[in-house]
């Protein structure tokens, strides 16, 4: 069969070609645009799925496109680790899209075409760099991406295109670093191909080009990553995009970013360089404790929900960064389980500040109140389960990525696990800060006569609560196209979290490097 | 290798480290926007240049056989065919793609700096930074 035999290019190559159709197809009618993304979107994330049971059954597959053999032509593979992260990022987009309909075609009327005709080449970009073999080709796919991504966000408020150009500078900054990495490496292997250069490179290891291009390599990861002294771009932009390039970017773009690093790290230069050999992986484990510690505390500080969201974010990347570094199987299994509740969890967020903002106008947390709950039942719903998640309480999916870095951590050999434990609890604290924050001003306050009563009415409204009306605020729940997919990820985090065991043994369990 | 012959002898590296650094200091100090352009550009011109050193081959041509060679391959001797004799062709397709990448990254942040003047008038940093702090005080 075609399709079979071709999975691993098929889901790039659809939203490749399909950015570039989208503008013709939807040239007469800009309604046309998200149909038409939204069955590639569903074709996508349908051969995704099909990858991982590919995978499950048969092992990891090996694609030479082209026929060419791989360290002469580009190798395609799909393995544990990328057929992973692959459906992650395929079913969550897919869910985002859904809800995109209806939010584009408000905040940016007339202009459907060329955003999902972005939105189509960023996931061509983003699916590229998940199956690529090839460290130059994931390159190319990095800058695919990054170029729809600064498309995404300047199309967003007034402030966008700054946030934009900021980005646009950060992330060249950290591809050149990337591209230069491989140039050392190229010089010194003279092989671009993935496994063809881990099996080089245990004969070359003590030479400086190869430690160069290391720290480069996860370094201009580190950019993309928005891994803590190199955040800098990542709230403006997540702020200032239109919600649904923040719902869409947020749970891709970043642990896609993490996945290189991943990859680079643990697939390329070996468990026993970066760990043992360097102290690279301890850096990165501090710099991951910072950034969980930091993010929490901006996020404490902000009144924007979007941009507490994008603070959260440089935190629970931390909790990635922080897996990856501790470098041994718990640490990397808690990792690799929070890119895909993080990105269930983000998207369900994001979307669910897309709501308040289509319904309300805006989300400002301390413009929202009590009567919230009323009108947007549903969505405030998904709003809490999505925090309780974030803030690690047991049967949702977030406690259990924590639980294994905890584990992790606890199996480091030295005393700074215990510090990296302190720094998840703290964390776990400050998440409740932030969140309970919200929920508290939503719901914990009875519904009384505030529309007349603005502030300062507290002893008039003693007589006015006994005899409250709840039915006061008539509902105004969002449309059931962006409903479903904001309660579906909600479900998702309960489901995720249940089945935890299911997925760390059925698919995490064989990411885990030989060696560690 | 004594020092001197080191540096003497690596010098387009270390003209390329020249480069980036100006290129980052573009980036990173100046407050224009279209000069953050300029230098984000000689920075990727920097890597460009970079690659393409280290594919250069003294007294080799380009990687096409020639008739000795043919003549070798003809005869099933491909393990004698000298590989000093032939570039490595692969850095400079590399960098085609490189190029081409950075072409559209500029093309990008030239649409952005024309929406960023659009709304704001400037392109001085600080004076934009002062403008969207005006927004922010006119939103609340």
């Amino acid at each position: 069969m075609i399709l079979t035999t071709n999975s691993p290019v098929l889901i790039p190559l659809l939203f490749l070609v399909f950015g570039l159709l989208i503008p013709l197809i939807a040239w007469k009618r800009n309604s046309l645009a998200w149909p038409t993304l939204m069955l590639v979107s569903t074709a996508a994330a349908a051969i995704s799925i099909y990858n991982v049971f590919k995978v499950l059954s048969t092992g990891p597959v090996h694609y030479h496109l082209g026929n060419w053999v791989p360290p002469i032509g580009i190798e395609y593979v799909l393995d544990h680790l990328s057929v992973f992260v692959m459906v992650v990022i395929n079913v969550v987009a897919f869910l985002v899209l859904i809800h995109a309909r209806e939010i584009v075609g408000k905040e940016m009327p007339g202009k459907q075409a060329p955003y999902f005709a972005t939105v189509s080449l960023m996931m061509a970009g983003f699916n590229g760099i998940v199956v690529t073999g090839d460290l130059f080709n994931l390159y190319v796919f990095l800058e695919i991406s990054s170029l729809s991504l600064y498309g995404l966000i300047a199309i967003g408020e007034r402030k966008s295109p700054v946030a934009a150009f900021r980005y646009l500078i950060m992330g060249t900054v950290a591809a050149s670093f990337y591209l230069l990495g491989v140039g050392f490496l190229y010089m010194t292997t003279g092989s671009l191909n993935m496994a063809d250069v881990k099996a080089i490179l245990p004969s070359i290891i003590g030479q400086p080009t190869v430690l160069i291009a290391l720290a480069l390599m996860v370094l201009g990861m580190g950019i993309k990553m928005a891994l803590f002294p190199l955040h800098g771009w990542l709230p403006d932009a997540y702020t200032y995009a239109p919600s649904t390039s923040s719902a869409i970017i947020a749970p891709t773009g970043t642990k896609v970013a993490s996945y290189v690093m991943l990859r680079v790290m643990f697939f390329v230069f070996g468990v026993s360089y970066v760990a043992k050999t360097l102290p690279l992986a301890a850096m990165i484990t501090w710099m991951a404790a910072i950034a969980i510690i930091y993010g929490s505390i901006m996020a404490i500080a902000q009144s924007e929900m979007k941009r507490m969201l994008a603070y959260s974010s440089v935190a629970q990347v931390g909790y990635i960064a922080l897996g990856i570094g501790l470098a041994n199987p718990f640490g990397l299994i808690g990792a690799v389980l929070h890119v895909l509740n993080h990105a269930v969890m983000k998207a369900g967020l994001f979307l669910v500040s897309g709501n308040l903002r289509f319904k309300l106008g805006h989300s400002n947390i301390f413009k929202l109140d009590n009567t919230v709950r009323k009108k947007m039942p549903w969505t405030m719903a998904a709003f809490t389960v999505g925090a309780l998640s974030m803030v690690g309480l047991p049967p949702m999916a977030g406690f259990f990525s924590k639980w294994y870095l905890i584990r992790g951590a606890y199996s480091s050999p030295s005393w700074t696990g215990w510090v990296f434990i302190g720094v998840i609890f703290l964390s776990s604290l400050l998440n409740a800060v932030y969140f309970f924050r919200i929920i508290e001003k939503v719901y914990m306050k009875p519904l009384t006569a505030s529309k007349n009563g603005a502030n300062g009415h507290d002893h008039n409204d003693h007589h006015a609560a006994g005899h409250v009306v709840e039915a006061e605020v008539p509902r105004d729940e969002v449309s059931g196209s962006m409903l479903i997919p904001t309660l579906v990820l909600a479900v998702g985090l309960i489901v995720l979290g249940i089945l935890n065991a299911f997925i760390v043994n059925g698919i995490i369990k064989y990411i885990i490097p030989a060696g560690m | 290798m004594t020092t001197l012959e080191f540096i003497l002898g690596h010098y387009a590296y270390w003209l390329t480290l020249v480069l980036m650094m100006i290129g980052l200091y573009g980036m990173m100090m100046k407050r224009n926007l279209v000069k953050k352009l300029i230098g984000m550009t000689i920075f990727q011109v920097s890597i460009i240049i970079f690659y393409v050193a280290g594919a250069v081959k003294w007294g080799a041509t380009e990687p096409i056989l020639d008739n000795v060679d043919i003549e070798k391959v003809h005869h099933g001797m491909t393990q004698a065919i000298s590989t000093a004799k032939y570039i490595n062709p692969l850095p400079h397709t590399l960098m085609l793609t490189a190029i081409v990448v950075g072409v559209a990254t500029t093309g990008v942040a030239f649409a952005l700096v024309i929406m960023i003047y659009k709304r704001y008038k400037t392109l001085d940093e600080a004076v934009l930074l002062e403008r969207m702090k005006k927004d922010n005080d006119s939103d609340n």
